[in-house]
C-alpha cells in the first residue's frame, strides 16, 4: 500500500491533502456560487467608481458625499493609519514609562504600576473606548457652552476647547508661502525638509563630537549647537512663510466651534483606549526585556565606574532593546488590527466605511469584507517584513 | 572554675543583656518607608506624586462608591433618593443583572440550567487545570458538554444523547484500530462518529417529545456575560486541538501541508477578528448550500475558533521549536513512528512549555468575545449599549453598568493569568 | 455525502436549519415558524417589552402573516437585525420576511433582488432637535452636528438635503437606535435625524419629551413596508395580501371585535370574499378559507394596528397623516379583493 511506502507515503499524503482541499474550496465555491445565482447577484467591484453618497465627518483628504465609494475607502485607510500611528507612538510612551516604573525601588510606583498594568491587561479593549468614549460625551462639557458672545465656559488660553464632540486646537497655516493665503502642502513639505535636514545635522554633530572625544579624550559641548540647529531653520521658515494660526472662534457658527484642528471625540476614544490598553502590555515586555539582562551586566558596569543612569542607557537598554523590540512590533500589529474597533464609536477608518457604510449602502456585503480583509493583510505583512529585516539586523552575531 | 572566676571577675557579665530595639531609622516601618519610599530626594518626589495620584482617584471614586444606592426603579428615583449628592446607582444592577448575565430573552424561569451548567464547568474543568485531582474525574469532564448543551439549549435529550453515542463509537473505532495506525484508528473514528450522527438524524424525529423536559431555548436568544462564557470556553476549547493541527502542519516535511498550514495562519492573524466576525455575520452564509441556514451563535464560533487556532498554532510552532532536537532523534532512534513520537515524546513536552502562552490566548480570545456585540449579538456590552442604556429608566446609568462588565472580565482573567503563573512555576522541572 | 453527514451532525445539534429555497411557504408550514426581521429595538414599531415579548407595528405585520399561513399568530420567531445584518439576513434565507421600517428604493429593488410587498407605513425623513437649540427648520442647521444611522437611505437622504441647500453639517454615525437616543442626549450632536415616525417612537422613551420637538421640514420620501426575497412570488404574494386584508378590513369596517360576526352575516360580497365565506381566495393563495380572518381576528384591522401600537392615544402619538384610508384623504389604498 501507498501508505506503508516510505518512499511515496510523503507523496500519498500530500496528494490525499490536495485531493480534500480541492474538495472542500471547490464545494465553498460551488455553494457561493449556486447561492449567488439563486438570488440572482453577481460579484462586481463596479460599486467602487459609483458616488458614495454619504459624508464623512473626519477626513483628510478632499472628500464629498459626490465622491467615489472608492475615495470613502482611501479616506478610511488614512484615517486607520492616522490613529494607529497615533497610538504606537503614545503607547510606548506609556508602555516604557509604566514598565520602567514597575521596576522602580519606589515600592508605592512600583505597586501602582503593576495596579495600572493588571487593570488595563485584564478587561477587553472595547470596554476602554467605550468608556474613554462616555467620558468624552458625557463628561465634558458641551460643545455649545464656548459658543456666543458670552459664553460659559471661555477657551483655555483663548486657544484650546474640550468638547463633547473633540478637542479644538490652534491650526498653523501660512500666510506668505507657496500658495499665497490658501496655503498648499508644498510649504509642509518644506518644513518637513527642513527637519529632515536639522536631524542630519545633528546626528553629523554627534558623530563629530564622537571622534573629537576618542582624539582628544574631551567630549565637546553639543547641545547648544544642536538646539540652534533644531530651531533656527525652523524660525526662519516660521517667518519668511509667514506662519499664522488659526484659533476656533466660538463666533462663527451656532452649534459648533469653527477653524482650528478639531480632533473628533471617537478619535480621541480610540487612540487614548487603545495607547492605555497597549501600553499596558508594552509595560510587560519592557520589563521582561530589562529583567532579561543579567544582573551581571549592570554589576560590571557598576564595576566600571559608571552611574545608574549611563548603566541604563549604555548597557542595560541596548541589550534589553534587542528582547523588547519584536513584540513591540507586534503590539504596533495588534494596535492597527484593533482600531477596527472605531466601528463601535463612530470613527470613520476603513472598517467603517469600507466594511460599515459603503457595505450597508451597495448590499456588496463579498466585496466589501474582500477588500477590507486585503487592506489589513497588506499593512500586517508590511509590519511582519519590517520585524523580520529588524531581527535578521538585530541577531546576536556570534563568533 | 568559672565559678571562681565568675566571682572573682566581677565586671564581666554572667548573660548577655537583652537586645535593644534597633533605632527608629534603622527597622520596623520608618526604616522600610526610607527604603521604599523616601531613598533619593526624586524617590520622595515620586512617592508624594504617586499619593497625590491615589487621592485623586479614591476622592473621586470612594464617596460615589460607598454612597450608591441598591434600590431604586428608575435613574429618576435614583437622582431624588441621592438629593444631589455623589453617589452610584447601582439599582440599574440590581434590576437588571439578569439581562446582564444572561441577556434580555432567556426565559427567566430557565435562569437555573445556564447556573447549574456553570457550576458544572468548574467540575469538569478541575481535572485539567489540576493534575493532583483523581483522573476519574474526567469522565465529567467527557460528559460536560452535552450536558451543558442539553441544559443551556434545553429541548429534546436525545440531542445530546445522539451525539455522545457518535463520540462513543467514535472511540471505540479509534481504541481498536489505534494499535495498528495511529491514521487509521484517527480517521475511522471520525468516520463511525459520523455515520452514527448521520442515522441518529433520521431517527431524531420520531422520538423527539412534544413537550421536552426542558424547553428549547433558540440560540439568539442566549446573552449577556451567559454567551461571552460561552464563547470563550466552546471556542478555546475547540482551537486548542485545531492548533496542535495547525502546528503540526506548519513543522511537516511535506511542502504541500506544510503550505496550506502557513497560509492558513499567517492570514487569520493578518487580519482583525471584527472582519472575520463580519465574515460570520454577512459572508458565511453563503457558503453553506443554499438550502441549509446555519445558526449565527455556530457561525462565530466557527471563526473565533479559526481565529484563535492560528494564534495557538503559533504558541506551539514556538514550544515545538524550543525543544531540543535530541528529543526528536531519540524518538527515530527507538523506532517510533511519527504518531507515537509526536503522541508520547514531543507534544507532551512541547505542550508543557506553551501552556502559559496558550492560556494568554484564552484570555485575549474571551476579552475579544465583546467584539461580538459590534455583530448585533446581545453580550454583556451590546446589553449595556442597546436594551439598557436605551430603556427609558436607565438612560444614563453609565459607569455603574461599565464597572459591572470591568469587574466581571477582570475577575475571570486576572484569575486565568494567576493560575497561569501557578502552574508554570508547578511545571518547573528543569534543574538549575 | 460528506457535507450532508457534517450537516446531519450539525442538524442534531440543532443549530442549523432548512432554509428557504424555492417554496418559502412550505418551508414555513413545515418548521411550524415564521422567521421575522425586525429592528433591533423601536418603541411602537418592534421591541421587547419588560417580559421579552415583541410588540409593535411592524410586529403586527409578521403576527398577521404567522395567522393567516399558520394559523398561530404567536408562532413568530423574531429576528432583531441592524442596517447591515437585514439584507443578508434576508438574502441568505435567515429570516422568511423583513418587517423593519425599511424604505422601498428602486435600488434594493431591483439591484439587491428584494421584493417590497406594499407599504405599510408612509414615512418621511425628519429632525429631532432640543427645544432649547432655538432651531424652527431644518435649513437653519448650517454646520450644526447630526446623528445618523448609518446603512439607511437616511444618511444619503441627510447628505442630498445639505448639498441641495449648501449648507455644511458633521455626522456622526450610530449603529441603533439605542445608540442615537444616548448620543442625542448627552449633546454629542445637535440634531438626530431618521424616520419622523421613528423619532416620534424615540422622543417617546426619552424623561422630558416636551424639550424636544420635530422640525417641519420632511426631508424625503420613506415608503417603509415588508419585503421577502425575489423569485419566490406565491410567498410575496401571501405577504402581500395579508397586509391588503389588513388595509381592506378598515376600508370595509372589518376589525378583530366585530370579525367573526361579520363572517356569518355580512351581505357585502367582498367583506364575504375577504373573510373566505366566499369564493376561493385563500385557496389560491395555497391557504385556507379563513387565512384573511384569522389574521384580522388576532391583530385587529389596519387601523387598530395603528392605533393600539403608534395611534395619537399611545405614548408615540403619530397622526394618521399619509397614512390614512383613500377614502379619508391618505394614501392607503388596497386593490380589490376579487
Amino acid at each position: 500500500m501507498l501508505l506503508n511506502d516510505t518512499r511515496y507515503r510523503s507523496l500519498t499524503l500530500q496528494a490525499i491533502a490536495a485531493i480534500l482541499l480541492a474538495l472542500s474550496l471547490g464545494y465553498i465555491v460551488s455553494n457561493l456560487l449556486a447561492n449567488l445565482a439563486a438570488q440572482d447577484l453577481n460579484i462586481s467591484f463596479e460599486f467602487l467608481g459609483s458616488p458614495a453618497g454619504y459624508d464623512i465627518n473626519q477626513t483628510l483628504i478632499d472628500y464629498t458625499s459626490q465622491s467615489s465609494n472608492m475615495r470613502a475607502a482611501v479616506v478610511g485607510i488614512i484615517n486607520t493609519l492616522l490613529v494607529a500611528f497615533l497610538a504606537c507612538i503614545t503607547a510606548t510612551v506609556f508602555g516604557v514609562i509604566a514598565g520602567v516604573l514597575r521596576l522602580s525601588n519606589n515600592w508605592l510606583v512600583a505597586k501602582l504600576m503593576s495596579f495600572y498594568v493588571e487593570i488595563f491587561r485584564n478587561i477587553p479593549v472595547l470596554i476602554w473606548i467605550l468608556i474613554i468614549y462616555t467620558i468624552m460625551t458625557a463628561v465634558m462639557p458641551g460643545a455649545r457652552s464656548y459658543l456666543g458672545d458670552d459664553p460659559d465656559i471661555d477657551l483655555l488660553g483663548g486657544l484650546f476647547a474640550f468638547t463633547n464632540r473633540g478637542v479644538y486646537i490652534p491650526a498653523p497655516f501660512f500666510t506668505s508661502g507657496i500658495g499665497g493665503e490658501e496655503g498648499s502642502v508644498i510649504n509642509w513639505l518644506i518644513v518637513i525638509a527642513a527637519l529632515f535636514g536639522s536631524l542630519f545635522a545633528t546626528r553629523f554633530m554627534t558623530a563629530r563630537a564622537n571622534k573629537i572625544q576618542e582624539d582628544t579624550g574631551v567630549r565637546p559641548n553639543t547641545l547648544f549647537i544642536n538646539l540652534a540647529i533644531w530651531l533656527v531653520p525652523l524660525v526662519v521658515l516660521a517667518f519668511i512663510l509667514g506662519l499664522s494660526w488659526d484659533i476656533p472662534d466660538p463666533l462663527a457658527n451656532r452649534f459648533n466651534l469653527r477653524g482650528g484642528i478639531q480632533i473628533g471625540a471617537p478619535l480621541i476614544a480610540l487612540w487614548f483606549a487603545l495607547s492605555i490598553y497597549t501600553g499596558a502590555f508594552i509595560a510587560e515586555n519592557v520589563r521582561a526585556g530589562i529583567q532579561a539582562v543579567s544582573k551581571g551586566q549592570t554589576e560590571a558596569a557598576s564595576a566600571l565606574g559608571l552611574r545608574p543612569n549611563r548603566t541604563m542607557s549604555l548597557v542595560v537598554l541596548p541589550q534589553a532593546l534587542r528582547v523588547i523590540i519584536p513584540p513591540l512590533i507586534s503590539q504596533y500589529l495588534n494596535i492597527t488590527k484593533n482600531s477596527s474597533l472605531a466601528i463601535a464609536v463612530g470613527y470613520a477608518d476603513i472598517t467603517a466605511t469600507l466594511g460599515g457604510i459603503t457595505l450597508n449602502q451597495t448590499g456588496r456585503a463579498i466585496e466589501c469584507v474582500l477588500l477590507l480583509m486585503l487592506f489589513y493583510l497588506t499593512i500586517s505583512l508590511l509590519i511582519s517584513a519590517v520585524m523580520n529585516v529588524y531581527n535578521n539586523a538585530m541577531k546576536l552575531k556570534e563568533r | 572554675m568559672s565559678d571562681s572566676q565568675g566571682h572573682s571577675v566581677a565586671f564581666v557579665r554572667t548573660e548577655t543583656i537583652p537586645q535593644s530595639a534597633a533605632p527608629l531609622t534603622a527597622a520596623g516601618p520608618v526604616k522600610w518607608m526610607r527604603d521604599n519610599l523616601f531613598a533619593t530626594p526624586a524617590n520622595s518626589l515620586l512617592t508624594v506624586a504617586a499619593l497625590y495620584v491615589v487621592y485623586l482617584i479614591l476622592s473621586a471614586t470612594l464617596p460615589w462608591l460607598l454612597n450608591g444606592v441598591w434600590n431604586a426603579g428608575s435613574l429618576a428615583e435614583c437622582r431624588e433618593i441621592l438629593q444631589g449628592t455623589s453617589g452610584a446607582c447601582f439599582a440599574v444592577l440590581t434590576e437588571r443583572w439578569p439581562q446582564l448575565i444572561f441577556g434580555f430573552k432567556y426565559p427567566s424561569t430557565e435562569y437555573w440550567r445556564p447556573v447549574v451548567a456553570f457550576l458544572l464547568m468548574f467540575v469538569a474543568m478541575a481535572p485539567v487545570l489540576f493534575f493532583d485531582l483523581p483522573r476519574k474525574l474526567l469522565i465529567v469532564t467527557g460528559l460536560f458538554p452535552f450536558v451543558a448543551f442539553w441544559l443551556i439549549w434545553g429541548g429534546t435529550i436525545w440531542v445530546p444523547i445522539f451525539a455522545l453515542v457518535g463520540v462513543i463509537v467514535g472511540y471505540l473505532v479509534y481504541a481498536r484500530f489505534v494499535a495498528k495506525s495511529f491514521a487509521i484508528g484517527f480517521f475511522g473514528g471520525i468516520a463511525a462518529a459520523m455515520v452514527v450522527w448521520y442515522i441518529t438524524g433520521f431517527i431524531l424525529p420520531y422520538v423527539t417529545p412534544e413537550e421536552p423536559f426542558l424547553t428549547a431555548v433558540p440560540s439568539r436568544d442566549l446573552g449577556g456575560y451567559m454567551l461571552n462564557m460561552m464563547l470563550g470556553v466552546t471556542c478555546v476549547s475547540l482551537s486548542v486541538p485545531l492548533g496542535i493541527a495547525l502546528a503540526l502542519g506548519r513543522q511537516s516535511s511535506m511542502p504541500l501541508i506544510k503550505w496550506i498550514c502557513v497560509i492558513f495562519i499567517e492570514f487569520i492573524r493578518g487580519v482583525p477578528l471584527i472582519t472575520l466576525l463580519f465574515v460570520a455575520s454577512v459572508m458565511l452564509a453563503y457558503f453553506f448550500p443554499p438550502d441549509q441556514t446555519v445558526d449565527l451563535f455556530l457561525r462565530v464560533v466557527i471563526m473565533i475558533t479559526m481565529f484563535s487556532a492560528a494564534y495557538i498554532a503559533e504558541v506551539i510552532r514556538g514550544g515545538l521549536a524550543a525543544l531540543p532536537k535530541g528529543q526528536y532523534e531519540a524518538a527515530d532512534s527507538l523506532g517510533l513512528d511519527y504518531s507515537q513520537a509526536m503522541r508520547l515524546i514531543i507534544l507532551p513536552q512541547a505542550l508543557k512549555i506553551s501552556i502559559p502562552g496558550i492560556v494568554n490566548v484564552a484570555v485575549g480570545l474571551f476579552k475579544d468575545t465583546t467584539l461580538v456585540s459590534v455583530i448585533s449579538m446581545f453580550d454583556i456590552v451590546g446589553m449595556i449599549r442597546g436594551p439598557i442604556l436605551a430603556s427609558t429608566d436607565w438612560n444614563g446609568v453609565y459607569w455603574e453598568l461599565f464597572l459591572f462588565a470591568c469587574a466581571v472580565f477582570f475577575v475571570v482573567c486576572y484569575g486565568i493569568s494567576q493560575y497561569s503563573q501557578w502552574l508554570e512555576r508547578r511545571l518547573a522541572t528543569d534543574h538549575r | 455525502m460528506n457535507k450532508s453527514v457534517i450537516f446531519g451532525a450539525l442538524t442534531i445539534a440543532g443549530l442549523t436549519a432548512g432554509a428557504a429555497a424555492a417554496a418559502t411557504l412550505d418551508d414555513v408550514k413545515a418548521r411550524g415558524k415564521l422567521n421575522c426581521g425586525v429592528t433591533t429595538g423601536l418603541v411602537g414599531f418592534a421591541a421587547p417589552d419588560a417580559n421579552g415579548e415583541w410588540k409593535g407595528f411592524d410586529v403586527a405585520v409578521c403576527r398577521a402573516v404567522a395567522a393567516a399561513v399558520l394559523g398561530d399568530a404567536t408562532a413568530v420567531e423574531f429576528v432583531p437585525t441592524t442596517g447591515k445584518t437585514r439584507f443578508t439576513a434576508l438574502a441568505s434565507g435567515e429570516i422568511d420576511m423583513l418587517a423593519r421600517n425599511t424604505t422601498w428604493t428602486f435600488s434594493r429593488d431591483v439591484d439587491l433582488k428584494f421584493d417590497f410587498v406594499g407599504v405599510n407605513y408612509y414615512d418621511g425623513q425628519g429632525f429631532l432637535v432640543p427645544k432649547s437649540l432655538g432651531v424652527s427648520s431644518a435649513k437653519d442647521l448650517d454646520g450644526a452636528t447630526v446623528c445618523i444611522q448609518t446603512g439607511t437611505t437616511t444618511e444619503l437622504n441627510l447628505a442630498d438635503f445639505f448639498r441641495a441647500n449648501n449648507i455644511s453639517y458633521e455626522p456622526v454615525p450610530i449603529e441603533t437606535n439605542a445608540e442615537g437616543t444616548q448620543q442625542y442626549l448627552a449633546g454629542a450632536c445637535d440634531t438626530y435625524t431618521t424616520d419622523a415616525s421613528g423619532l416620534a417612537a424615540t422622543r417617546a422613551t426619552f424623561e422630558n419629551p416636551g424639550d424636544h420637538m420635530l422640525l417641519p421640514e420632511i426631508v424625503s420620501k420613506e415608503p417603509l413596508g415588508p419585503l421577502v426575497r425575489h423569485g419566490d412570488n406565491e410567498w410575496g404574494d401571501i405577504v402581500r395580501w395579508t397586509l391588503n386584508a389588513l388595509i381592506t378590513a378598515e376600508e370595509l369596517g372589518v376589525s378583530s371585535a366585530n370579525v367573526a360576526e361579520m363572517a356569518t352575516s355580512t351581505n357585502n360580497p367582498e367583506v364575504a370574499r375577504l373573510l373566505g365565506t366566499e369564493g376561493t381566495l385563500g385557496e389560491m393563495l395555497g391557504l385556507d378559507a379563513e387565512w384573511a380572518k384569522r389574521a384580522i381576528e388576532t391583530q385587529g384591522n389596519y387601523g387598530e394596528i395603528f392605533a393600539t401600537n403608534i395611534g395619537e392615544d399611545t405614548p408615540i402619538g403619530l397622526a394618521r397623516g399619509l397614512n390614512a384610508q383613500w377614502t379619508d384623504g391618505g394614501l392607503l389604498y388596497s386593490p380589490p379583493f376579487r
